[in-house]
């Protein structure tokens, strides 16, 4: 499979703050990459960079092939579109669905009104909203409704790559199955190659083909979606996996091994940086560099892992 | 734990929180519809539904915490065994905050960022309890050490903006445990959390419970939760709870159309395999207003009748497991 999205090197600094911090990373045309981790882990940094929001501070971002640096506004906004988390504050309230819809198509100011207003009219049908909801404005729509415009937006310039950041988090469960049910209706249907960030771990095993585990900054285990839930391999993405509360009674709260202590991407340990709150830990892992350890076929920046 | 079914509390003792019949109404929208629950001492009991369904009106509702334009009215509502329902909002400030603590969502907001943590805890105490300060100083440095915060000292003169997300959450347990409650309320407490924090913020509660044999009324969106701190659980669905039995039978046989629906929809890591869809309920929570008839989920669910539009029966699936539908 050819790469939709390649990153090399990937870095963000906000000051002193290392946001993103050397990252590498292979998304393949047509498949979704799950990017899981904490609040502050850099996996939202990491989603604006890819959609050309954020220039790195270091690094490269090729897309199909092309560096992202070397692309306009307008031939960006074809090949990569966004869903954001919060479809409350990212439609705009005083504009009507139909022409928020149609914004990355009159952005591109080579497509006609008429089209516009025929291709507006088939997305909304694609994402299953009637088509009299053209007309309405973002108030008049509930979460998992906006949540669709947010999507037919993203479509409607026919673009190839989607990332979405949090998509279902600001939604109730089962309208968060609904948008799911649909964002992989529309991968199969159109082809696309999504990149899908949350924190939410069981949404992302339904949805990825693949999932990057981010940890302070770094990608700290990337494998494909099976095998890293049946068989994590870092400690991180063990406690992770062990943190998530399924629905099942009886098998009490469990102990992710990771303590109280709370990562601070500005004040990252050195060698390890997980060191301090790994269960596993060993003296070496407070000084060296666990980067670019690759274990059974994946990268897995642990030490012990290496073994 | 593991109330509902055990013969230490579960129909022995009076519960400490009863309420029956609670409606709520802002203007024209009916946001609870006749709701009744009962939180027992050493129970957790979990109302758990999606955003309108009314679960944290009706937990406002209790602490006398609603917007002004709310019209509250309520069959009984008795806070061990004494009718709190015609107290006025000063008698009901004197239970909230003393006999009845509560927790909110979202740490940040809830906590005020001009005052240190030990002033606010202290605030509350000497309000209630009065005395000297250093008592009250004495009692906020063993709660923060209780709920695992180490070196309370330091913690007591910081400002909330100095402690994380899940420190935050600490303190507000904390600070609602200061008087000793009997009832804790928690609204939301882990979901601007992490998952890594929000297991052991649980934890901690689970713990207090046991050991202070608090009766928790839990409110929450989340099943995951739910399925691993509920003794019972009551589901909310347009201001009504639609199905209420203790949870390990909730989870095994759900008996109302919406709660197996909310249930389908979770994913479930392992679980659901990745080229099926997931359980979905079409159409979304309708609006009620008041003289609204017959059940609120009709419009949604898969089995409706044209006697769903009368008035709904409320049925026993099993002891201690009621439901509101017409289906039995």
């Amino acid at each position: 499979m050819s790469a939709a999205i390649e990153l090399r090197g990937v870095e963000k600094r906000f000051g002193g703050v290392r946001a993103v911090d050397g990252v590498d990373l292979v998304v393949p045309a047509g498949g979704v990459m799950g990017i899981v981790g904490e609040s502050g882990c850099g996996k939202s940094t990491l989603a604006r960079i890819i959609l050309g929001l954020l220039p790195p501070t270091a690094g490269t971002v090729l897309v199909e092939g092309r560096p992202l640096a070397e692309l306009d506004r307008r031939a960006r906004a074809r090949l990569i579109q966004p869903v954001f988390q919060d479809p409350y504050s990212s439609l705009n309230p005083r504009q009507r669905i139909a022409d928020i819809v149609a914004l990355p198509l009159r952005a591109q100011g080579t497509v006609g009104r008429a089209e516009v207003a025929a291709r507006v009219a088939e997305v909304l049908d694609q994402v299953g909203l009637p088509g009299a909801m053209a007309e309405r404005y973002p108030a008049e729509l509930s979460g998992g409704q906006r949540q669709r415009v947010a999507i037919a937006r993203a479509l409607v310039g026919r673009p190839r790559i989607i990332v979405c950041d949090e998509p279902t988090s600001a939604l109730d469960v089962s309208v968060q199955a609904q948008i799911l049910n649909l964002l992989a209706e529309l991968r199969a249907a159109l082809g696309l190659t999504l990149v899908f960030i949350s924190h939410n771990l069981a949404v992302v095993e339904h949805i990825a083909t693949e999932v990057a585990v981010m940890y302070l900054g770094r990608v700290v285990e990337h494998a494909e979606v099976d095998a890293l839930f049946a068989h994590p391999k870092h400690p991180y993405t063990k406690a992770l996996l062990a943190s998530v509360l399924t629905p099942e009674p009886g098998l009490g709260i469990p102990e992710s091994g990771l303590g109280d202590a709370v990562p601070d991407p500005s004040n990252i340990p050195g060698g390890c940086r997980l060191h301090p709150r790994c269960p596993v830990a060993e003296g070496r892992c407070s000084s060296v560099e666990p980067f670019g350890i690759r274990a059974d076929g994946r990268l897995v920046e642990c030490l012990l892992a290496a073994d | 734990m593991g109330c509902g079914t055990c013969s230490g509390c579960a129909g022995v003792s009076e519960p400490v929180l009863a309420v029956e019949g609670l409606r709520v109404r802002f203007g024209g929208v009916e946001a609870v519809r006749g709701a009744s629950l009962a939180v027992r001492a050493g129970e957790t009991h979990c109302l758990v539904g999606e955003s309108g369904c009314g679960k944290s009106v009706s937990a406002r509702a209790v602490m006398g915490l609603l917007a002004p334009n709310a019209v509250r009215s309520v069959g009984a509502m008795r806070f061990e065994g004494a009718d709190i329902a015609g107290l006025n909002d000063r008698a009901m400030g004197k239970l909230r905050g003393d006999r009845i603590g509560m927790i909110f969502q979202e740490p940040m907001t809830s906590l005020n960022p001009a005052y240190t943590v030990g002033s606010q805890m202290t605030e509350v105490y000497r309000r209630h309890r009065g005395g000297q300060q250093r008592a009250a100083v004495d009692r906020a440095a063993s709660l923060l050490a209780r709920v695992g915060m180490a070196n309370p000292g330091l913690r007591l003169g910081q400002f909330p903006h100095q402690l994380s997300g899940g420190l935050r959450q600490r303190v507000m347990i904390a600070m609602a445990l200061m008087c000793e409650p009997r009832l804790l309320i928690a609204d939301e407490p882990t979901t601007a959390l992490d998952v890594t924090v929000q297991a052991g913020i649980l934890r901690l509660l689970a713990g207090l419970q046991a050991e202070m044999g608090l009766a928790l009324l839990l409110i929450t969106h989340d099943l995951g939760v739910v399925a691993r701190v509920a003794h019972r659980v009551s589901v909310m669905y347009a201001g009504q709870v639609v199905e209420s039995a203790p949870a390990a039978e909730l989870f095994a046989a759900p008996t109302h159309p919406y709660t197996r629906g909310l249930l389908a929809s979770v994913p479930v890591p392992g679980k659901v395999r990745r080229d099926e869809k997931l359980g979905s309920i079409p159409g979304t929570v309708p609006r009620i207003g008041p003289g609204f008839v017959g059940c609120g989920f009709r419009d949604r669910c898969a089995h409706a009748m044209a006697v769903c539009a009368e008035a709904v029966p409320l049925r026993q699936a099993g002891a201690g497991h009621d439901y509101l539908c017409q289906l039995t």
